[in-house]
Parts: C-alpha cells; structure tokens; sequence
C-alpha cells in the first residue's frame, strides 16, 4: 500500500483503506480499535446476518471466517465452529451471496479463509465478487507472503487487502518483507501455537509489538491468538493499533450470549 | 482426469529437468506442485530443515552413521524375490521387491530413521509424528527409541480402531500416542494436529513426516531417504538379469514407497513406471482415495497438488480398504510425474487388492500388506496384455498389521 491510500474519506477510497483507516480511527479514542472474528454461519446459517450485524456494533473490523475442512492453524473453538458451518452448506459462495443481499455493516468486513476455497473460487472472479459483496480484505493462514504474489495481484485490481502475519520468530528481513507487503495492517501473532489458547503478555512480546510496529509503519498493527480479557487488552494498549478476537468471541456466540455486550467489555471503562 | 495436461513439448522439458535433478526448485516446487504453505510461524522451521538437510544430508559422516544403521538394525539391503508361482499363474515375470523384510515390518523405517538421524543432528528436544495405517508411527516410535529421542504420534481414533496391534507396539517402544477425534479421525486429521504440535514449538520439536507430502522440504527429504529402495533393486535386477525391467509398479497413497522405487528408473526410458492408487468402492467422490485418478490440483497440507475436494475447494473424506492409501492428496512429485507423462496412475479396488493379497500369499509364501496388494493388482492386470514381461514390484510392507481387516472380510 502507499501512504495515499489511508483514509482520506473521499467517496472512491480503496476497500483495503478503509480497513486502515477504521483501525486507526477506532469507535473508542485512545484504545485498540477491536478486529472480531467470527466463523460464518456459527452457530446458525441462519442467524448470520443478525449474528454479523451484532458483533460489527461492537467491532472496528470484523473478520469473518470461511469454514474449511482442515483448519490447521487453528484450536479447538474454530476447529469446531468450521466443521458446524460447513455442515449447515456454509461457503465461500453462500457467504459472498448473503453479504451481497443484506444491509452491510460499516464496519469494513475481512474475510478470513484457507487457501483452497479461494483457488477453487478462482482469483479473478474472487476480486471481482468479493470487492462487489462489500469486502475489503482477505487474511489467509496458509498462504505466507512469498506464495501469495498471483493472489495480492489478483485483489489488487479491486483493492482488495491481502492481510500478511509476522509472529515472534519471524526473522527480521523477512519480517521487513512482509510488512512491506502486507495490506491493510500486520497481523502480529502474538504466540506460536494455534489460535484460541488464553495467554498472557511478556515484556518480550511487547518489545517484538514495538519492533513490528516499527517496522509497518505506516502500516497499522493489529495482535492476535489467544486474547480474550480486557486485561490482555490494557497491556497492549499503546502497544499496537487494534487487537484481535476470536475464538473468545465464537465461544461468546456459542453460548447465546450477546456479542455487542460482551465486546464492550474489552474497552475502556467497561 | 480434470487436469489439462500441457503439450508434448511441455511435457518433455518438465521431465527433462525432473531427471536433471533440477526439481524441487529453488522455491521448493517440482514443475508447478509442491511450495510451501503453511502459517508463518512454521517458516522458520522449514528454512532450518532446508539449511540442515543441506548441511548433513549428502555428507560422507551422515551417509555413513546412516549406512550403517540400515544395514545393522533395518536390515537392508532387503531381498529382490523371483515369484515363480505367481509369474506362472498371471504369465509375466514377476520379482518382488521385499520391504516387507525391513525392520518394523514396512518401507516405513527408511524415513523414520534418516529423519530420527538428521533431526539428533540439529539438536531436536522431541519428535511428533502422524500415522494412519501406524507402520510410520511405528517406524517413527523404533528410530526414536533406538536413538534415545522422545516421541509423540497424533494417530486418528478410527485408525486407532482398525488397526489397534500398531497402538500396543508403538507404546512398547516408549512412543505417547494422542487419539485424534477432530476432523475425519483418519491420517488426515492426524497430520492436522501433528502440525498444530509443531507450530506450538517449532524450534524443540522436530516434525517427522511420513510420507512424500506436506510442505518443501518434506516431498524431497522422503524421497531422498527412500530412494534406497529403487536404487537397490535396480541393480539387484541388472546383477541377476543383465537388462532392465519391462516395468516397476509400487502402490500410491502419499507416495512414499512408489517415489522411493520409482526414483532411479525415471531416466531410464525403456522402463515402464506403474503407480496404483486405492480405487475403494467406486469411481465416485467419497469412494475411494485415487486423488491421481480422480482429483484436481489444490492446496492441502503445505502443497500444491492432486486432491479429492468438491466444487467448494473442501477435502473430501476418502475410503479404502487399506489405511495407509487412505488419504485426500498425494506427493507434488508425482502429480508432476503424471504430468510429464513418464508414470502412468491407475487404480485397483479393494475386491481387487483383496484377491491379489490371496494370491501372493497361497502361491509365495508371504502375506502382503492391503496397500502393496493394490500393485500386485496392477502387475496381475498388465500380465494380461505383456506375457513374459519382466517386472518389479514393490511389496511395500508386510500383511500382519491388517489381521482385523481380513478377519472380517476373506477369512469370514
């Protein structure tokens, strides 16, 4: 991306800006803006469009995950959540369709996907259909940025962001690489592992947010895996740009309980 | 076949190169298959295995220490067999390539113990393993003891079923085995979780993968350590007989064992090269796990290559008779040897493997695993159209692991 790109507010700004944008000017001052994750289709195909509309009153950015039927980067919430999705006949298709037909949050909208439903969807068509359904950005797990060339060129003729992540043990050229191809923002893993396994936050992972933060400027950075409390959240604040949530969040829907609710109490004052 | 195969030309120079050695290339792909695609968290890792197998793999030291480990503890070099009874009964010439007889019982045990070697080299603190049909687990479990290295195996819960007496052995041999009840509780799910093991500590943890699949290095580290096993048989054939085989056939899940035979006959033209995948029931998505025969090219796993999915781009669940060809995808490198036109994939079922299990064993004396069954289809089925013809199969492993198997179908 190029610094023009960052939310200049004029009619024709490009999707992946405004992703930047909302992160950089989160609903609450001073505070993370809060990217939410959630599975499509979880725990209701059904209910996706109230479920999508509730947890966007809550968020900044709201991820939204295409079931797959190996999630390997992922723990036992998401795992979980995909297979449930899938068995409902969620996919890619079906939810690049209900985005297309409903009332579309403003929150800009991420898609979070393994690598191949979008081949099989094909990357052409993908660009054309996704920037047409009001998305404004992909984040793919299994694809690291020196495999992901054909697809970035693919959503860049739409302006569609290719999301890149950096964890703790991403070299530092590579970590440079990445971040000068990353769109949208960084992902910063905050942890090996897969997703979903509360931790807490080390000093060490503070200096390795700084040094990312430094380095994608200007970028914005967002941290993810393994956060789920409002202390998680304070620790990083003025740390990075946005935090990430999800399997927090899914268990959240899971229950029943009322994602808007349950997302303020990561913010400030709650 | 859904893949639009490239034009005669093409195909020349992608098998040109594949017998230069110039694949996998520099970013680990053999002609268009293979890569690697994995969470960045595992990069690091990849980059390490790559950096030591350069450093170690092709030493005099490591290829000696490992030398002699194959030929003290595995057994090796293993016997090339002329099946007189079965050359009479399907009327071609058929020697068996016996890896039945290497330790553990299987073709298994070459990987698992260069890998168990080189990753000792790299100073690894564990090893995690997956394993369907368990003879890699096992494989995995022995190198490990024999080494003094600690070791998990992620094992699907409906293989831990069907094939229980590895469970017992690899837990004897100090092995901790972890049920997998996520996913389809088959080989698949249980590399998913060996990989979420290793993504939780990619600079401990040593990932010995057991088959030509997953992310570069893998597809060209497995081939590299079962190579052993065309190399040896070619030039037991060329000792014994003079000239080369008509043809070699190996049976294919991942394709581990067809890559490691089939490897030293690639640049030998007049060798005609069989690979036989698992035909199941049918033809049809969800019967079968002939991802060559059936499939289309897709991401899963870490690479690039032939894979059973639906419309969606999801994996389709697969069934065969035999666990160990139980699985979606198969190695990028013989997606590209299909390609290139130099390995012809077919398929038998499991009627088929069955029958030829039956066969080998009444008429050789030897009981064949379900998966080599598949190839012992395929030589019966080409004796047909090339009476005399010389051939080698290989007889990837031995037939007692599938005891529950058989008992509840031909000894029934």
């Amino acid at each position: 991306m190029s610094a023009g790109d960052i939310g200049t507010g004029n009619a024709a700004v490009l999707p992946r800006a405004r992703i930047s944008a909302a992160i950089r000017n989160p609903q609450v001052a001073g505070e993370p803006a809060i990217v939410a994750f959630m599975t499509a289709g979880y725990p209701s195909a059904e209910l996706f469009r109230t479920h999508l509309a509730a947890v966007a009153a809550g968020a900044d950015v709201v991820e939204i995950g295409v079931p797959f039927t190996d999630p390997m980067a992922d723990g036992v919430t998401i795992q979980r959540s995909s297979q449930a999705a899938l068995q409902q006949g969620v996919s890619l298709r079906w939810i690049l369709a209900e985005l297309r037909a409903m009332q579309r949050p403003a929150a800009p909208l991420i898609l979070m996907s393994y690598l191949n439903p979008l081949l099989n969807y094909g990357y052409a068509r993908l660009a054309t259909d996704a920037a047409a359904a009001g998305v404004c950005g992909f984040i793919v797990p299994d694809l690291p940025f020196d495999e992901g060339e054909e697809l970035r060129a693919a959503l860049d003729a739409t302006g569609v962001a290719l999301v890149q992540m950096v964890t703790p043990v991403t070299l530092e050229v590579r970590l440079a690489q990445i971040c000068a191809a990353s769109q949208g923002f960084v992902y910063a893993v905050t942890m090996t592992g897969t997703t979903g396994k509360s931790v807490d936050v080390p000093e060490s992972v503070l200096d390795y947010l700084e040094n990312v933060r430094q380095v994608a400027a200007p970028l914005p950075v967002c941290a993810g895996f393994g956060i789920r409390s409002r202390a998680q959240v304070e620790r990083l604040r003025g740390h990075v740009d946005g935090v990430i949530v999800g399997s927090a969040l899914v268990e959240v829907l899971e229950r029943g309980d009322d994602p808007t609710t349950w997302l303020r109490t990561l913010r400030a004052g709650a | 076949m859904s893949m639009a195969l490239p034009d005669p030309a093409a195909r020349e120079r992608l098998l040109a190169d594949e017998i230069a050695g110039k694949f996998p290339d520099a970013r680990g792909r053999f002609g268009p298959y293979g890569g690697r695609y994995v969470p960045e968290t595992l990069i690091p890792a990849l980059d390490r295995l790559e950096a030591g197998i350069r450093a170690h793999l092709h030493t005099p030291q490591f290829q000696a220490r490992l030398g002699s480990e194959l030929a003290s503890w595995v057994g090796r070099p293993t016997a090339l067999s002329f099946a007189s009874r079965l050359s009479a009964a399907w009327g071609a010439q058929v020697w068996l390539k016996r890896e039945d007889l290497a330790h553990t019982g299987a073709h298994k045990i070459n990987n698992a113990l260069g890998q168990a070697l080189l990753a000792q080299q790299l100073g690894a603190q564990r090893i995690v393993a997956e394993t369907g049909a368990g003879q890699h687990g096992v494989a995995s479990a022995a190198a490990c003891a024999r080494l003094g290295l600690p070791c998990t195996v992620y094992m699907g819960a409906v293989d831990m079923e069907r094939q229980a007496p590895n469970v017992g052995r690899m837990r004897l041999l100090g092995a901790e085995v972890v049920p997998v009840t996520g996913g389809d509780q088959t080989l698949r799910a249980a590399i998913d979780e060996a990989l979420r093991d290793w993504v939780a500590d990619p600079s401990g943890t040593f990932y010995l993968l057991g088959s030509a699949v997953g992310p570069h290095p893998y597809p060209y580290l497995v081939r590299e350590l079962q190579a052993i096993i065309g190399r040896e048989a070619r030039a037991q054939f060329l000792q014994d007989q003079g000239v080369l085989p008509d043809a070699v056939f190996a049976c294919v899940g991942g394709g581990s064992n067809a890559i490691g035979m089939f490897h030293a006959f690639v640049p030998d033209r007049s060798v005609q090269i069989v690979g036989v995948e698992a035909g199941g029931r049918g033809s049809g998505l969800g019967e079968n796990a002939a991802s060559l025969s059936y499939g289309r090219p897709g991401v899963l796993q870490g690479c690039y290559s032939l894979l059973l999915q639906d419309d969606d781009g999801q994996i389709q669940e697969t069934d065969s008779i035999s666990a160990g060809l139980d699985y979606p995808g198969v190695g990028p490198e013989h997606a590209l040897l299909m390609t290139a036109g130099r390995v012809q994939y077919e398929s038998a079922n499991d009627a088929e493997a069955l029958e030829a299990l039956q066969e080998c064993a009444r008429l050789e004396g030897i009981l064949p695993a379900l998966e080599s069954s598949h190839a012992l289809h395929g030589v019966k089925r080409w004796a047909r159209s090339h009476p005399g013809g010389r051939v080698i199969l290989c007889l990837s492993g031995r037939g007692d692991k599938d005891m529950p198997t058989l008992q509840r179908t031909v000894l029934k």
